[in-house]
């Protein structure tokens, strides 16, 4: 299962070696790993809950990482994306990539975390001092995945 | 009827995560549906404005004002994603 969504937390280790699979065509793994911070917007954190979509939030993610690999010489990708309720330190998100060269790799990882933070339906609840509140959605995430767009092909 | 579903802060602006909605004959667009739940009262006005920043899936597949609504269909309301 190239992509989950899970309340329990993931072994980057684990994951990379299951995608690697003593395949000796890999030659690059990319990964990201997305952390809780204890501060957002100047307040403190103490908690973050991440509600989701059943059923549309694995689809949009799988169609992210099939977008990906249409773009991208990549061998395989594993995404994990935690919800429910998550502690500063906690990690949220995970991202691997493997491939034959760098490159591309690097790239995948990238086009697949922009396009996740702007597409895929996450939302995100913080426990701040005053009380819990929503996240708001950032013009520099739309930004980001707005950069990988080829109007010649994008197809929304 | 229709499936209709709320996340995250409209979710719990309007008390409510899910329900079944008959639709008048005229409803057969995201655009008329949201008109059709607007006029249920003030929390709803407000909550789904016009000009609030506002997302539509139809069937899991993001929509637009336009995108046509049917008997069976699951239909969702949130806010602009903020996952990663």
């Amino acid at each position: 299962m190239p992509v989950r969504v899970q309340t329990g937390d993931f072994d980057i280790g684990r994951e990379i070696a299951a995608l690697r699979a003593a395949n000796p065509k890999v030659g690059a793994v990319a990964s990201f790993i997305g952390t809780v911070r204890d501060v957002n917007d100047g307040d403190a954190v103490s908690a973050l809950t991440l509600e989701h979509y059943p059923g549309m939030t694995e689809q949009a993610l799988e169609g992210i990482v099939a977008a990906a690999r249409l773009r991208w010489r990549i061998i395989d990708a594993t995404v994990i994306h935690r919800v429910g309720e998550l502690k500063p330190l906690d990690q949220i998100v995970l991202v691997v990539i493997v491939g034959e060269h760098r490159g591309d790799a690097f790239a995948a990882c990238e086009f697949i975390m922009d396009y996740l933070k702007t597409r895929a339906p996450f939302w995100k609840k913080e426990q701040t001092p005053q009380g819990g509140r929503w996240v708001e959605a950032r013009t520099s995430d739309d930004t980001a995945a707005e950069r990988w767009a080829r109007p010649e092909q994008d197809a929304a | 009827m229709v499936k209709v579903l709320y996340f995250a802060k409209l979710r719990e602006d309007l008390g409510k995560a899910a329900e079944e909605v008959a639709l008048p004959g005229d409803v057969t667009t995201v655009a008329a549906l949201r008109a059709y739940l607007m006029a249920r009262g003030a929390a709803w006005q407000t909550a789904l404005a016009q000009g609030r920043a506002l997302r539509v899936a139809v069937n899991q597949h993001v929509a637009d004002p336009a995108t046509p609504i049917r008997a069976g269909d699951e239909v969702a309301f949130f806010p602009p994603v903020t996952g990663g």
